[in-house]
């Protein structure tokens, strides 16, 4: 079963058997505004946690999203080249930026879940 | 532009704020920037029907007097004289390096009354380039605490006279005094046929309710006015032009007179003349990506050898134009369709020259 956590950068991160698929929230899609290009990484590229894995351009400014822990992007969400909106229409589900192997899951204790994201909200 | 200190607050900061705008500092004021509908939508829409706009960050200033047409044609490059009474003008204030201090649009309201309408970021020192004007007769400069509203789009002129303002006698470019203490012109930021209209802040809750009961009316933010201007290929002052550019680079030749280029007294003619003597190592163009992939104010051109040529001082994308958008300076060939390069993150992403506008422009002329 996918445990669901959440980054100070407002990206919600999806594990499940090791693997993670990271995305921004509904929050930060909304802040961003209307989205028209979502630049993606190559697959098998490796990051360390804080490295920039994609870039988010709205109309009006580019924005980076970091990747929330070490690993290897294993896959990438091809569907944002043709339609980057549906970061906006949605951010948790079909908007989905990438997919990474987890290259040490202790990091994920540093992470926050709903209740604690939705805390730094208010 | 980095702000300190405090931000003003339009007067109709409340109205704004019951739309749901999103709020953020432009030129020392906390602007809306986007209302619930976001950008896209509010752009499309101006274009396609009409957008109210809230623009009272601007600055007017009423120049007046026997010595007001002098005192103008000292402080722009620009002739008053030949400024017929309810005509506009864009104009400058340069410096004496005929740097871009400032652009404005004047408008002759009487034989020696004018409207001075500037940009937020620069109403002090433009305040302060008028004071040092010294002519022979008498005038004064009085800047007027005013609402400032921008109706733009093709139902514009129908959507005011139903709301009782009666502005189709003007074309673009030009201007009156509709009501006691009003002023209204026919122009914009947008390249949509649209009008300005400034009005006292104690009148000014009561229009713009009457405007946006019109169902053809919607509050448009910032971030939507910034790329329809852009669009239309208007320069931002801040950005596109500066103290440090002068007209000539700039492609803004055209709003000054050619005898004036000659025989100007203006501030800042000597200088222009002596850059007019020779050509202007780089010029002011549109820029077109060739993909899907928006470039940056201070992204740096390339060309094919890979020599800097020119950078990036606008750019997003156009929602109209449905590509994304940006304008520039570049050194060398100008012409549109010229291939050059953008450096995006360390990537050489490949770029065009484009003819300004990227959208045609929709100005009711004469």
């Amino acid at each position: 079963m996918a445990t669901t956590y959440f980054t100070e950068d407002h990206e919600w991160v999806r594990v499940e058997g090791g693997e993670a698929t990271v995305g921004i929230t509904d929050y930060a899609q909304e802040q961003l505004g209307d989205l028209v290009f979502v630049e993606l990484p190559e697959t098998g590229r490796t990051l360390a946690k804080g490295d920039t894995a994609v870039v988010v351009e709205s109309v009006k400014a580019a924005s980076d999203v970091y990747a929330p822990v070490d690993g290897e992007i294993t896959a990438v969400n091809d569907a944002l080249s043709d339609d980057p909106a549906l970061v906006n229409s949605s951010a948790t589900d079909k908007g989905w930026l990438w997919k990474m192997k987890l290259s040490d899951e202790s990091q994920l204790e540093g992470l926050m879940d709903e209740a604690g994201y939705k805390a730094t909200l208010e | 532009m980095a702000q300190t200190g405090e931000l003003k607050t339009l007067p109709l900061d409340a109205m704004h704020r019951r739309a749901g705008a999103r709020f953020g500092a432009f030129a020392g004021w906390s602007m809306p920037l986007t209302y619930p509908d976001g950008v896209m939508k509010e752009h499309l829409h101006t274009r396609e029907k009409a957008g109210l706009f809230d623009i009272s960050h601007m600055k007017l200033f009423l120049v007046s007097g026997p010595g007001a047409a002098s005192a103008l044609a000292t402080a722009c490059p620009f002739d008053p004289e030949a400024l017929g009474e309810g005509q506009s003008k864009y104009t400058f204030f340069l410096n004496d390096h005929a740097g871009i201090i400032d652009d404005l649009i004047v408008t002759r309201l009487g034989a020696d009354r004018f409207m001075v309408v500037a940009n937020a970021g620069n109403a002090e020192i433009d305040q302060r380039h008028l004071e040092l004007v010294r002519v022979d007769l008498a005038w004064t400069l009085k800047p007027l605490d005013r609402v400032f509203l921008a109706l733009q789009g093709p139902a514009a002129e129908d959507v005011l006279k139903e709301a009782g303002l009666d502005l189709s006698d003007l074309t673009f470019m030009e201007g009156r005094e509709p009501r006691e203490g009003w002023f209204a012109t026919r122009s914009g930021y947008t390249g949509e046929d649209g009008f300005e209209v400034a009005l006292p802040p104690e009148e000014a809750e009561a229009f713009a309710a009457e405007l946006l009961a019109d169902e053809r009316v919607a509050w448009i933010g910032l971030a939507a006015r910034d790329s329809l201007r852009l669009e239309a290929g208007l320069c931002l002052h801040g950005q596109d032009i500066t103290p440090d550019t002068t007209p000539l680079e700039a492609g803004l030749m055209w709003a000054i007179p050619k005898a004036l280029r000659a025989n100007g007294r203006f501030i800042g003619a000597e200088a222009l003349r002596q850059r007019l003597a020779g050509s202007p190592e780089e010029r002011r163009v549109g820029i077109k990506p060739e993909g899907r992939q928006p470039v940056r104010p201070g992204t740096v051109l390339f060309d094919q050898d890979d020599r800097e040529i020119g950078r990036v001082t606008s750019g997003g994308f156009g929602p109209s134009a449905g590509f994304p958008v940006a304008m520039g300076y570049v050194a060398g060939e100008s012409r549109p369709g010229r291939q050059i390069f953008a450096d995006v993150r360390g990537k050489r992403l490949p770029v065009e020259i484009h003819a300004l506008p990227f959208t045609p422009h929709r100005y009711r002329k004469g």
